[in-house]
């Protein structure tokens, strides 16, 4: 249940989803050197396969 | 064993603080300074973190999990600091001079994203609801029309009633919507997730990130709060303190 106070919502764990819909898919892409072939593309659909064939180890059993 | 390295960039900000932070390769986190930016770091062996390493390791879950809680961790830990820049994960580069070459070049962009977020925290907020069942298939007694129509008449019933589900959920889900962008400096939505990987029942109507003011951030929670309770049909989910993953990239606005 959603708590009014954000700080007991910290206290709660992130979910892997939502942490990869943030670190794959958000925050400012800048060229790197190393991974300049690693599409954005490339690394949200890569972790998406690897996902979705992983499902059962992502779904808790709570909440 | 000479160990190639990597620079791996987690985050720009304006003023280094904190420090004793492990990052992705349990690395300690350090600092890289150019154009009055400050880039957060960490020497990464390449035969983890090379772009090779790179493509077959993301493909494991466990390691990805490991490693987006650890760039998410740094990044968390400057913005308990100051205005941070998330980076997207897996930027590396050769060294520390590849770096301020980017500090440098974008040194404006950065700038400005650093004041858009300053003094505000992005929230996530997830609604779902609850999908009707199917009407149970009885066994209906043979109408004068015959069993075709009336098996017509019965898809006809599940097919508006599932219509009109989804409508009213999206309407809902807009106003849930509506009423947290007004509370927020910037809004934007994520594609829902799917229903296996949220693992939560029901239907994801919205995944939404808002940017909210520090000081608005209670009203803002309570908001969130208010909209899960006003309709048994619609369960509202906060999600937060984040950086501001939502709200940092200029390339697509």
């Amino acid at each position: 249940m959603t708590e009014p106070v954000p700080a007991t919502v910290a206290d709660r764990p992130v979910s892997l989803v939502d942490l990869l819909d943030r670190v794959l898919a958000g925050g400012v892409v800048v060229s790197g050197e190393i991974t300049l072939s690693i599409a954005d593309v490339d690394l949200v659909h890569i972790s998406l396969r690897t996902l979705l064939s992983s499902v059962s180890a992502l779904v808790p059993a709570h909440d | 064993m000479s160990e190639q390295r990597g620079v791996w960039l987690y985050a720009v900000t304006r003023e280094a603080g904190g420090g004793g932070q492990r990052g992705v390769a349990g690395e300690p986190v350090r600092t890289v300074e150019a154009s009055g930016l400050v880039a957060v770091v960490g020497d990464v062996p390449l035969d983890t973190f090379g772009e090779q390493a790179l493509h077959r390791n993301l493909e494991d879950l466990d390691w990805l999990g490991a490693v987006a809680r650890a760039h998410d961790a740094v990044i968390g830990a400057v913005a308990r600091t100051g205005p941070v820049v998330p980076i997207r994960l897996a930027t590396v580069y050769h060294d520390d001079d590849g770096v301020r070459g980017v500090l440098e070049e974008r040194a404006e962009e950065f700038g400005r994203t650093l004041d858009r977020v300053a003094g505000r925290t992005e929230w996530g907020v997830k609604a779902f609801v609850d999908v009707p069942p199917p009407v149970p298939r009885t066994e209906e007694a043979p109408s004068r029309r015959g069993a075709g129509a009336a098996y017509l008449a019965r898809r006809r019933a599940e097919r508006d009633t599932q219509a009109e589900a989804e409508r009213l959920a999206v309407e809902q889900a807009g106003k849930v919507h509506f009423r947290l962008t007004g509370l927020a400096t910037a809004a934007r939505t994520h594609p829902p997730q799917s229903k296996e990987l949220s693992g939560h029942g029901g239907q994801m109507v919205l995944n939404a990130a808002y940017l909210v003011d520090d000081d608005r951030s209670r009203s803002f929670a309570e908001a969130v709060a208010a909209c899960d309770q006003d309709s048994p049909a619609v369960r509202v989910q906060l999600t937060g303190p984040w950086p501001p993953y939502s709200f940092a990239d200029w390339e697509d606005r």
